[in-house]
């Protein structure tokens, strides 16, 4: 019985890393960039829903809001400071350098960026943890003996509606098969008259609701928020999407919830420290053995979705 | 000397050393974001080669470093057939693993670290960094260091003219991983102990950024790279948080001006140009 809790709790976790999953996948599937501010990105939504909730708008506009409303402001807040991210990193990427660590200058300068959000929220509210109470919080299914969290089932679900939207978008839509264009080779996309530039925002809003929506979720399943929630969220979601392979949609739910599930059976079984060990060895080997992911295609850039 | 002073040299040759054992396997193309395991691994041996085996400073050192060595050789195999931000991730989650054994393992102290018996004073880690500064500026100007720069401009064409491509790039991680293990078992005996929550991610992208802002071209990157991060915020004279931020500014901007970092190949050749006497005036 306690192992069947210890799946269902790690399923339900790993939808959080659903989320912040996709949001990798799609950068890196569509714009071959492996965008590090992500962390941050959920992060921001988490710190500012609180802020908004604890002393509201800045400059004295309003006082402390509604839960509900905070959350909103912080996944706007992830989509600007996303939009911003690819005003100063991805749009200089066009440079050509012709070496072997060409790509590395996206990913360093949002590198910079993780800095930036990171110690922006350090300076303003400090570095402890701060509670972010909901009326959801406490709501529990109780099956048969299993315990079932309420906000976590939501935040499963709505981690899977974002997967299928986004999967319905990227075959269904117009945009989705400019996006798809863009992802196969961007040169030929803009020779076939795919406005490569409007679409390369459009990629950086998502990445910013699906980083903010993962932060408001995680704020309501956990009641706490803090300037380094992203960090560890961040890094298993990388698994995840690893895993999943780089560039599948549907390869990062089934990645995040192997990682969900990792972790609380390894903590179940080897205690507190192993998950450390479990699921970034399980990376590693999955890395070095099968590069493109359980559902993931090889070459990046290519064929994917 | 005061203590502020030996302080700042001694933070800044181990780091030094550091940036130098990633930049190894950077200027032979291939991107290296595991740092702080490579460096942990010399630390933590160091520990229990100077704690448990009871051996001298100096034995300690040189097994240490020879030990990060081994490592880095072992772990170059399973590294290379992994390319681009496939290397960077598979790099990375190495990292993650090493901090995951140490943190599960009693005798490595597990969260708690371990306390050095040993210690060494700033000169000590003054040395060495000298030390490896000259010998990598020497790697760089052998046969090796051009064939190291061929294979980091361009692998197939490096191949396709007969270079060992294989053999470059396993050496770049072996020395690499020797350097930074002599960093980890320095900042061993430097601060006395070892901890593992100070081998993080963040120490990991540290360590490169010092390496791609100083830039991979010549040997004067990461030893730019390192002093102008360490040496700028201590300069300004402000707090933590806001030292990181403004890090984290000058990268996205460096990135924007300067993508090929502060020392190129390019500016080099001008200043010699402009100091030498026989130099052409416009080259």
């Amino acid at each position: 019985m306690l192992v069947i809790q210890q799946v269902i709790n790690g399923i339900l976790l790993g939808g959080i890393y659903v989320g912040v999953a996709v949001a990798f996948t799609l950068t890196i599937g569509i714009l071959n960039f492996l965008n590090f501010t992500i962390p941050a990105l959920f992060m921001l939504a988490g710190m500012i829903g609180w802020s908004m909730s604890f002393y509201g708008l800045p400059f004295g506009l309003s006082g402390p809001m509604g839960w509900l409303p905070s959350l909103g402001i912080g996944i706007i807040c992830a989509i600007l400071a996303s939009l911003l991210v690819e005003r100063f990193t991805y749009r200089y990427m066009k440079a050509k350098h012709g070496d072997a660590t060409e790509h590395a200058i996206p990913l360093v300068s949002s590198l910079g960026f993780l800095l930036i959000f990171e110690y922006i929220i350090l300076i303003s509210y400090g570095s402890e943890g701060r509670g972010f109470h909901t009326p959801l919080a406490d709501l529990n299914l109780r099956v048969a003996g299993l315990v079932i969290s309420i906000p976590q089932v939501l935040s499963l679900v709505v981690s899977l509606v974002i997967v299928a939207g986004l999967s319905l978008l990227l075959s269904r839509t117009k945009l989705g098969r400019a996006l798809r264009a863009t992802a196969e080779n961007p040169d030929a996309a803009v020779l076939m008259g795919v406005e490569v530039n409007r679409i390369v925002p459009i990629v950086f809003v998502l990445t910013g609701l699906f980083c903010g929506l993962a932060g408001a979720l995680f704020a309501v399943n956990y009641g706490e928020v803090s300037p380094f929630m992203g960090e560890q969220v961040g890094t298993k979601a990388i698994a995840g999407m690893v895993i999943g392979g780089l560039g599948s949609v549907w390869g990062a739910i089934a990645g995040g919830l192997i990682v969900g599930l990792t972790e609380t059976l390894s903590i179940y079984f080897f205690g507190a420290t192993s998950s450390q060990i479990t699921v970034w060895a399980l990376l590693l080997a999955l890395l070095l053995f099968r590069p493109q992911g359980l559902f993931g295609h090889n070459a990046i850039g290519k064929g994917k979705f | 000397m005061s203590g502020y002073a030996s302080g700042l040299i001694a933070i800044m040759g181990i780091n030094v050393i550091f940036a130098y054992g990633i930049y190894l396997t950077a200027a032979a193309g291939q991107l290296n974001l595991g740092g702080a395991g490579f460096q942990a691994i010399g630390a933590y041996a160091a520990a229990i080669l100077s704690i448990e085996l009871g051996f001298g400073i100096g034995m300690t050192i040189v097994f240490a470093t020879l030990f990060g060595g081994l490592v880095g050789f072992l772990i170059a195999f399973p590294m290379l057939r992994t390319r681009g931000v496939y290397m960077v991730l598979a790099t990375f989650a190495f990292a993650q693993v090493v901090v995951g054994i140490i943190l599960n393992s009693d005798t490595l102290g597990g969260s708690m670290g371990m306390i050095m018996t040993d210690y060494v004073e700033y000169q000590v880690i003054l040395g060495a960094a000298l030390a490896v500064i000259v010998f990598v500026f020497y790697l760089m100007s052998t046969p090796i260091g051009l064939a190291m720069r061929a294979v980091h401009d361009d692998e197939a064409v490096a191949d396709l003219m007969g270079v060992n491509k294989r053999a470059i790039q396993i050496g770049a991680f072996t020395l690499g991983g020797a350097l930074a293990g002599l960093s980890g078992a320095l900042y061993a005996f430097y601060f006395g102990f070892v901890e593992v929550q100070y081998f993080n991610a963040l120490l990991s992208i540290f360590v490169l950024l010092y390496v791609l802002i100083g830039g991979t071209q010549t040997a004067w990157g990461p030893l730019i790279g390192t002093a102008f991060f360490t040496l700028i915020p201590e300069a300004l004279r402000i707090g933590e948080d806001w030292r990181f931020l403004i890090f984290g500014v000058l990268i996205v901007l460096m990135m924007i001006v300067r993508p090929e970092g502060i020392i190129t190949r390019d500016l080099l050749d001008r200043l010699w140009l402009r100091l030498s006497p026989g130099g052409r005036k416009n080259a």
